[in-house]
């Protein structure tokens, strides 16, 4: 592929991509009879406009750095993580029976770990089985990782039902964690900053998320795995020609992937609701492949797109909340845009970028 | 003293009218949506109800994600909403947290209790609506043989496929009852082409009426059993005329009555708090008689229908809630 000059892949492309994808929206929020700047005024507001809503998206945005950072390590050895869903599903399972064993003894800070070690091994297996049914036995991963995702629904459904579910109540749902364990939010840094985040959940996972951000460029960019995963990644056949073992990359990269989503389980489990419930990841797992190819696989992209959906996230419900004609589903369209147009589609206007930008090299005529 | 009697009423009519006027209801609707042709839509139009009835506008909230739930009642507590009322078990959480930042508001919670004093609780007895269906299931069916389509495997659902059953093993002790639920997650709620599947598999066996206490997935339960040409049985709000003469009856949860009296009590300054246990006793479950079903429901079958209410409202019969303890003794 000839490449285009880094501002305009990085910068321009994504920028050209969303501004459709709002174009569309507005254009829908027009035809219900609405006015689209009063909707983009609300979606600013509900996401930067006050502490809490701060709080929100920043909440948000960390459980969509962890399933990015999830999808992209897989995306660097050529591998589509589709089931990073299933795996944060599983990581909560992880995180939450750390927290049920361990809240009556310990305080959280104590637990933290563990949990963390909870969520990212639960994820871990849950993704390396994928990784290794495709490098051992051909099963295509997209497909597996889909699969993946529905066992783990069922799995958790019947653990927490009957298993976890505290006799005799009618919520689906483990007891709550003791107070004691449960992760503590980052009022006071966000005071600091003079914000007040009020019932807003954003808790040290976020920093957490961000060190995960190092961790990851570290690995795929400063260790010898890393440069051996975009080799495989790259070209696989070159890549066994110079010793790299295909089967060892896949499982390990889809290991990585699983335990990266697994973690994200943390935030909601430990930092939100206290407990195990049903369908933890609330559909980050499927917004992290967004993240991540928005992002360009790279963790600084990541930490962007990240924010972005982070803000259609509580700017959306913001707007379902100020804007009583504009529906939930409504709110979900909008997203779905941005996914379709920044995600699945971003590509659509390299042709165009091509004929603008690209260096006219010697080898290309006319 | 006469005077001084007065004068409290004059102020309590004062004090009713300001508060007529100031209240700003507000309803937050849980995960399966506003139209969800199931219990969240009862709701919705208990709420409409009361505007048309007293031009008084509410506003509403479909939550996306459970961190959604705590944020929603916050806002509208902020934002002097008063009452407010959650829809479905899953709210308690939220709605125990928020209740205790906010005492000076009310709230109202449906299918759960929450133990504060500024909460309503409002539960109703399904078994004992399920009970009913379940009696004139029993008489309707020719071959003895039942079906019961479920949607989330859950207590609550649970109660309603026990008290069913009570029903129909209390008119045929030998009838034959399939019990079968249609998952293990929130999916289970609204996945019709599944339900329509395990309906045509109960009917296969034998089973001539199905009753179905599974949300959206129960109008497939409601298709395939008009298809095949046997009755079915809906739930929460009256499905008779989703397919006229193929829908026995309809097993009615109130929900819209509730959030209707919580409103007007609200608005008359009458709000209370405490547990609310809404059953036949207090017509918060029933079975739905109309035009659709009207040929389908024979004179000794309503007969024995109203029989068996009777007996439930006067405690005659106990019918067993499967939430005591955990088991089904029919």
């Amino acid at each position: 592929m000839t490449p285009l000059p880094r501002w305009v892949e990085y910068g321009l492309m994504p920028v050209l991509n969303l501004a459709l994808a709002f174009l569309l929206a507005g254009l829908v929020v027009l035809l219900i009879g609405e006015s689209p700047l009063e909707a983009v005024r609300h979606i600013i507001y509900g996401a930067f406009g006050y502490g809490e809503g701060i709080g929100f998206t920043l909440y948000y945005s960390t459980n969509f750095i962890l399933t990015g950072l999830a999808v992209a390590v897989a995306f660097h050895a050529a591998q589509f993580n589709i089931g990073a869903e299933g795996q944060a599903y599983l990581g909560g399972l992880g995180a939450g029976l750390a927290c049920l064993a361990l809240d009556r003894h310990l305080p959280w800070w104590a637990i933290l770990p563990f949990a963390m070690l909870g969520a990212m091994v639960f994820g871990m297996v849950w993704g390396a089985i994928p990784g290794w049914l495709q490098a051992r036995r051909g099963a295509h991963v997209v497909i597996t990782t889909i699969m993946f995702n529905f066992l783990a629904a069922s799995l958790m459904g019947y653990l927490i039902v009957n298993h976890l579910k505290v006799p005799g109540n009618a919520s689906v749902q483990s007891r709550t964690f003791e107070p004691g364990a449960r992760l503590p939010k980052l009022e006071e840094t966000m005071r600091l900053l003079g914000l007040d985040i009020g019932g807003a959940p954003l808790n040290i996972t976020f920093p957490i998320a961000l060190l995960a951000c190092l961790a990851v460029w570290i690995l795929i960019w400063r260790s010898k795995l890393g440069y051996e995963i975009r080799v495989f990644g790259a070209n696989p056949t070159a890549a066994r020609y110079a010793g790299i073992r295909g089967v060892r990359i896949t499982v390990t990269v889809m290991a990585i992937s699983g335990a990266l989503a697994g973690l994200m389980a943390v935030n909601p489990v430990m930092g939100e609701q206290n407990r195990i419930f049903l369908d933890i990841p609330g559909g980050a797992g499927f917004v992290g492949i967004a993240v991540a190819l928005m992002g360009r696989a790279h963790p600084l992209g990541i930490v962007l797109a990240a924010l972005l959906f982070g803000v259609l996230y509580q700017g959306g419900a913001e707007l379902a909340f100020e804007m009583p004609s504009i529906t939930r589903d409504m709110v979900v369209l909008i997203q779905g845009l941005a996914i379709l147009f920044a995600g699945a589609m971003e590509q659509l206007f390299r042709p165009a970028l091509l004929q603008l930008f690209a260096p006219r090299g010697p080898g290309r005529a006319g | 003293m006469l005077r001084k009697l007065m004068a409290a009423l004059a102020a309590a009519l004062i004090g009713g009218a300001a508060a007529a006027a100031e209240i700003k209801p507000a309803v937050v609707y849980d995960l399966g949506g506003k139209f969800d042709k199931s219990f969240n839509e009862a709701a919705w139009m208990g709420a409409e109800r009361f505007k048309a009835d007293t031009g008084i506008d509410y506003r509403d909230f479909e939550i996306q994600n459970d961190a959604q739930r705590e944020q929603a009642l916050r806002r509208f507590a902020q934002q002097g909403y008063n009452p407010i009322i959650a829809i479905g078990f899953s709210q308690a959480a939220a709605v125990e947290k928020v209740a205790a930042e906010f005492p000076e508001v009310n709230f109202g919670i449906v299918d759960m209790v929450v133990d504060l004093p500024n909460v309503r609780s409002i539960l109703f007895r399904e078994h004992e609506g399920s009970f009913l269906v379940g009696v004139m299931a029993a008489m309707a069916s020719k071959t003895g043989k039942v079906g019961f389509v479920g949607g989330m495997d859950i207590p609550l659902i649970r109660r309603f496929a026990c008290g069913y059953l009570g029903g129909v093993r209390y008119v045929n002790p030998k009838a034959e009852v399939f019990q079968q639920m249609t998952g293990d997650t929130g999916a289970a709620w609204n996945d019709p082409a599944k339900g329509a599947e395990i309906a045509r598999s109960q009917i296969d066996r034998g089973a001539d009426v199905i009753y179905h206490a599974a949300g959206g997935t129960g109008v497939g339960v409601l298709q395939a059993a008009a298809e095949a040409g046997v009755l079915g049985i809906g739930v929460d709000s009256n499905q008779n005329g989703l397919h006229p003469g193929h829908v026995l009856t309809s097993m009615l949860k109130r929900v819209d009555q509730a959030v209707y009296k919580a409103f007007e009590d609200a608005m008359k300054g009458q709000f209370t708090a405490g547990i609310y246990v809404l059953g036949l006793k207090e017509d918060g479950v029933g079975y739905a008689m109309d035009e659709n079903n009207a040929p389908l429901v024979t004179p000794e079958m309503k007969a024995a229908v109203e029989a068996a209410a009777d007996k439930i409202r006067s405690g005659e019969i106990v019918v067993h809630d499967y939430m005591s303890d955990m088991s089904c003794p029919y």
